[in-house]
């Protein structure tokens, strides 16, 4: 895609439409090789407590410079929980981004709609840009984009299922309707379904488990990157419309032999 | 003095916030620390006088999408 095609997200601008996320990975040094390799240039963390050390290191030494950080606000099961994690990773220096993330369900960790409307008037009031994981809805998509949200993040399927694209037809109605940038996170399992929800119109799309999980996190992170792309450019370029009868696509004149 | 660590109670003979992460053991690069509330920054983990009922929240930034 040509340089101009640029992904704007609150004050920051995007050239890369896939971010990425941090969890499940084997080790951390394998983050840094997949955002060098698949040079995403958003990617979550979460907050946690520690009660002792870790022998694996800081997350944040394996995210280089460039890359935005996105704090989730994971482990919140109410909008004031996760009002205090964006606030806390906020002081903590992680910077104005953040994906709010309020889930009470532990089966499918459906996000809690009504409870991320409620962060998302807070925190967009307090500066932050904020970035809602929801389930697909226009209703509550206008209320976010009221509510100030920088985006909207409805989920395909549900987290680390790599069940791919279930709420397509939603996704197709935020993006007829919704003003704010579409961005397609969680149950993606496949560069496919990266292409399909680009080639949809989607913004861009979060990926975490499909890459972190896989045999090469890198040259999955790669993959990932060039179906975003891919789907990018159907997507923005004119293509042919599907037909019910074939349409040949060699001469019908000049056959070599006689009726 | 009792103060509530993480959501723990625990009793603890220290008086600054230091002392408590360097009795703990933990990594103190990417230590988030929240007292009572308020994130403290490294540098001032020694001059907070910890005081009975404080609460503490010893966080950091991990893995996750």
């Amino acid at each position: 895609m040509s340089n101009s095609d640029i992904l704007k997200i609150g004050c920051k601008e995007f050239k890369n439409r896939l971010f990425t996320g941090t969890g499940k990975f084997a080790s951390l040094e394998l983050i840094s090789k997949m955002l060098e390799v698949s040079q995403s240039e958003m990617i979550t963390v979460a907050l946690r407590r520690v009660d002792k050390s870790s022998s694996a290191g800081n997350v944040l030494d394996y995210i280089p410079d460039g890359v935005q950080l996105l704090p989730n606000t994971s482990g919140a099961r109410t909008a004031e929980e996760a009002v205090r994690i964006a606030r806390i990773a906020r002081e903590a220096g992680c910077g104005d981004f953040v994906k709010i993330e309020v889930i009470k369900d532990q089966k499918w960790l459906m996000p809690d709609n009504e409870e991320t409307l409620k962060a998302t008037r807070i925190l967009a009031k307090e500066g932050f840009i904020v970035l809602p994981y929801v389930s697909p809805d226009i209703t509550l998509a206008r209320k976010l984009e009221d509510a100030g949200a920088a985006a909207v993040m409805p989920l395909g399927s549900p987290i680390g299922s790599h069940q791919g694209l279930q709420t397509a037809s939603l996704i197709k109605m935020l993006i007829e309707t919704c003003q704010l940038p579409i961005i397609v996170d969680a149950g993606i399992g496949r560069p496919s379904h990266a292409a399909a929800a680009m080639e949809m119109g989607a913004d861009a799309v979060l990926v975490n488990t499909a890459i972190s999980a896989s045999a090469d996190p890198a040259e999955i992170g790669l993959a990932f990157k060039k179906a975003v792309e891919a789907g990018r450019s159907a997507y923005l370029i004119e293509m042919g419309e599907k037909q019910e009868y074939a349409s040949a696509s060699s001469p019908l004149t000049g056959f070599l032999y006689n009726d | 003095m009792e103060i509530t660590i993480n959501g723990k109670t625990e009793n603890i003979n220290f008086t600054t916030i230091k002392e408590i992460v360097e009795s703990k053991k933990l990594d103190k690069s990417g230590l988030v620390i929240e007292h009572n509330g308020t994130i403290i920054k490294k540098k001032n983990w020694s001059e907070y006088e910890l005081q009975d009922g404080d609460k503490l929240e010893l966080l950091s930034f991990v893995g996750g999408g």
